[in-house]
């Protein structure tokens, strides 16, 4: 029966209170941060040192900032209802588009750029296929997963692409204030994406594109370019990421960079209570998420558990925290 | 028909929690009858064809078949018992050839391999019975909807189908192609074939069916041959209008008087086939023009276009006297008109967000500046508009999908009135509410055209119509049939156009079918 007249919720509006109330809201809601705070209360107790500025900055969270970075891209493309795999291969490409720049004896800022722009015109292709030619986004970034690697091997010729450039490694290596470059941008592209989110009219557009598309569209929200600016701002983020990781080992591996990324950053938009169906964001759960998955490992690893059974176990947290959400709705 | 029926089910009964879908309908169909299955929307069909075709269990009732009493559990076994079910959206493998999806799940084998040639010659031979002659190895995707439905009888016959239950198979086809449906279905029946077929258009119900059933509100309200229920008589036994019924009128003198007002808004002769026929309307400053019609007259569809949310091939739009085409909703809305969905969960609330970003959403390009929302100008309209239209909520910051009906539907006019609209289209506003919200509803709309608010009206309730609009546009299969104003407004002669595609004079009764 189609008819939904009847399933309305008829009783008394001002009698509900709005939820998340109920533990099983708050473990959506709160889950991965509850799981920090014990992962970080285990190590404080556990691991010797592990309360020490170099531990936490320049060990665990400079770690976790490129997934995290990521992952903040890939939560604007969730929201919106889709999903980007394209990550990984446009780090890829960026990396080595920024390496072949510097070597070409270009300033490393030019090399920046092009390499941004390059990761956005990624995000354009990724965009028209979901928005112009309807196609299933993970399909359409499935494409570039798949050949966007190609294009990074391409233009290393299959060879390490090492390099030497202080401006350039700033991104991966460089300290503000004492605090390494990687977790500053991390910082930064959070408390961007947070201000966007909760202020700007863009942000709006945003949840109402992923939250109901046809009533957005009927509400005059332009979805398709709210769509499309998502995809370019996943696949930007993605190429400073590629930067970051190619400044600190100073090196372009097209074949590894951004390897797998995908994955770790959609596990980070999972675990932040994030639903995969769109018209919700959660910065702070994003990077919440992504430094937590980080810490589990590491501690995991530190521990002495095996690589294997390692993943293992990140994989059933990412489980419990999906199966928490489907509990919460 | 003095023939056994082939199928016969009685007191049937289907609640979905708790609310009955069906109460006590029943229904037969003998060998070679081609029964007419009609309702409005809710009425119970589809609840109905599900229930027998094993989608849904009954709560209660009998069903025979073929003699029998039959349970099915699922659509493949009442497939493999000869009873096929065709859906107007077909629900056929789309990118498989149109052989395999005939033959798919009894294909002829060979040594443990599907024999194509068989397949192949046997698709085109079901098929040619049908008059379709197409090339067999094709994908499915690639031929018409028509061609499409074909497929799917060719395929119901080849399991030796004694009944067929046609679920709005014509909505989506071409005149021509309909004219092709009706004659196999013809062709069906004289091979002695029961039909079920489920149409709108009463033209075609009359053109082909030899009884009918009709359903309100999950009951059997008629059942008789068709030939001794005339149209008039169809529709006002499907909408619940007895012509003892005192007669109300429109009570909207003011006609005159606006009459004089200019036109704001005007649709000319929309056409996109097969849904709109010509449709016409007018709206003038300060009126309440309602559309009245069946289900499938493109009341809707006049609607979506005037709003720029759906294309027209041909015709004409006006605002204020101006040609325009509206290429999006968003043009639309800068011209100043609103827009609001008949499916509230479906194109109207955006769930997950609060009140407030749901109510200035439509408005949200005026609140920005520089990009950034202007929150206190936002508070300022939200709370405004929560207290003029008296929305009940914890606060603005509650999620919208907490909301009752009525209070959501308030939240969706809200966003429009924020907007301050010179035009208003609503459909179906106060469907699946409660009485209280509704008269709310009904207030609001007629205070707003008092104050020089245009407002384009769909309801299925006459009664609705009638009380509030000043004149009332009727429309048939796509069409403008009648326009209706002031005195003229009454539900026999709403009807009479809808059943006849004529406006009535005043003296002439409808019930006089050829």
């Amino acid at each position: 029966m189609t008819e939904t007249a009847t399933a309305e919720p008829t009783s008394p509006a001002a009698a509900r209170r709005p939820g998340g109330r109920s533990w099983a809201g708050f473990a959506r809601r709160y889950g991965a941060a509850a799981l920090l705070v014990l992962l970080l209360a285990y190590n404080a107790f556990f691991t010797r040192n592990f309360l020490s500025w170099q531990t936490l900055m320049d060990v665990q969270l400079r770690q976790a900032a490129p997934v995290a970075i990521v992952a903040l891209g890939m939560a604007l493309v969730i929201a919106t209802g889709g999903i980007d795999l394209s990550v990984g291969s446009v780090m890829a490409i960026a990396g080595q588009v920024g390496a072949l720049t510097v070597l070409g004896g270009l300033p490393p800022a030019l090399a920046v750029l092009l390499a941004l722009a390059v990761a956005a015109a990624c995000g354009v292709f990724n965009g028209t296929l979901v928005v112009r030619y309807g196609v299933q986004p993970i399909i359409a970034t499935l494409i570039l997963f798949i050949a966007g690697r190609g294009i990074a091997q391409l233009l290393s010729g299959g060879k390490l692409t090492g390099f030497r450039n202080p401006g350039l490694q700033f991104l991966g290596l460089g300290r503000i204030a004492g605090i390494p470059m990687p977790v500053v941008l991390m910082l930064l592209v959070a408390a961007v994406l947070w201000f966007v989110v909760r202020y700007t009219g863009y942000g709006r557009t945003l949840l109402a594109t992923g939250g109901n598309a046809a009533a957005a569209r009927l509400a005059g929200v332009r979805t398709g370019r709210v769509t499309m600016v998502a995809y370019i701002a996943s696949a930007a983020l993605a190429g400073l990421v590629g930067l970051v990781v190619i400044g600190i080992t100073a090196a372009s591996d097209a074949n590894n960079v951004g390897l797998g990324v995908e994955l770790d950053a959609i596990a980070a938009v999972a675990v932040s209570g994030t639903p995969l169906t769109g018209g919700r964001i959660s910065v702070v759960g994003t990077v919440v998420g992504a430094v937590m998955l980080r810490l589990l490992q590491n501690t995991l690893i530190a521990q002495g558990v095996p690589r294997e059974i390692a993943q293992i176990v990140t994989g059933v947290v990412i489980v419990v925290a999906l199966f928490l959400q489907r509990r919460a709705r | 028909m003095a023939q056994e029926p082939l199928l016969r089910c009685s007191g049937m009964d289907k609640s979905f929690a708790g609310v009955p879908a069906l109460r006590d309908v029943h229904m037969s169909v003998a060998p070679g009858e081609v029964r007419a299955l009609i309702g409005q929307n809710g009425a119970g069909k589809s609840t109905l064809i599900k229930v027998l075709t094993g989608v849904y269990r009954r709560d209660a009732g009998q069903v025979e078949f073929a003699g029998n009493p039959v349970d099915f559990t699922s659509t493949q076994d009442a497939q493999r018992n000869g009873l096929a079910t065709i859906y107007q959206e077909v629900n056929l493998v789309p990118y498989r050839s149109v052989a395999e999806n005939i033959c798919i799940g009894r294909a002829r084998r060979r040594f443990g391999l599907i024999d194509w040639k068989a397949v192949n010659a046997e698709a085109r031979e079901r098929l040619a019975a049908l008059d379709v002659h197409v090339d067999v190895t094709r994908p499915l995707v690639e031929y018409p909807i028509a061609t499409q439905q074909m497929t799917a009888i060719a395929r119901a016959l080849s399991f030796d189908a004694k009944l067929v239950i046609m679920d709005e198979p014509t909505s989506s086809l071409a005149e021509r192609e309909v004219a092709t449906l009706l004659d196999v279905i013809r062709r069906l029946r004289d091979e002695g074939v029961a039909i079920v077929f489920v149409s709108h258009r009463l033209d075609e119900l009359y053109a082909v069916c030899d009884t009918i059933t009709v359903l309100r509100d999950g009951r059997t309200v008629a059942d008789s041959p068709i030939s001794e229920l005339s149209r008039y008589d169809l529709v006002s036994t499907m909408l619940g209008r007895e012509l003892t019924e005192s007669e109300r009128r429109g009570q909207h003198v003011g006609a005159a008087a606006t009459a004089a007002a200019p036109t704001v808004l005007e649709a000319r002769d929309l056409r996109r086939a097969p849904v709109l026929n010509g449709s016409s309307v007018t709206l003038r400053r300060g009126e309440v023009v309602g559309l009245a019609g069946l289900l499938g007259s493109g009341r809707s569809e006049t609607e979506r276009a005037l709003f720029g949310a759906d294309p027209v091939t041909d015709g004409e739009i006006h605002r204020d006297g101006e040609p325009v085409r509206f290429a999006s909703p968003q043009e639309a809305i800068r011209a100043r008109i609103g827009f609001n969905s008949e499916d509230r969960k479906g194109e109207g609330i955006i769930p997950d967000l609060s009140v407030r970003e749901n109510i200035t959403l439509a408005l949200l390009p005026r609140l920005l500046r520089r990009g950034i929302v202007d929150r206190g100008r936002q508070q300022e309209i939200v709370d405004r508009f929560i207290r003029r239209l008296d929305i009940k909520l914890a606060g603005p910051d509650q999620k919208i999908s907490e909301l009752s009906g009525g209070n959501q539907q308030k939240v969706l006019l809200a966003r429009w009135l924020c907007t301050d609209p010179e035009v208003l289209i609503l459909d179906e506003p106060t469907r699946g509410i409660d009485v209280g919200a509704k008269q709310e509803i009904q207030n609001l709309v007629r205070e707003l055209a008092d104050d020089g608010l245009s407002v384009l009206l769909i309801s299925s309730e006459l009664e609705e119509l009638i009380t509030d609009c000043d004149r009332v546009v009727v429309l048939r299969d796509g069409a403008t049939v009648a326009e209706l104003e002031g005195e003229d407004i009454s539900e026999k002669s709403m009807l009479h156009a809808m059943a006849e595609g004529t406006a009535a004079t005043g003296s002439r009764q409808g019930g006089d079918d050829d």
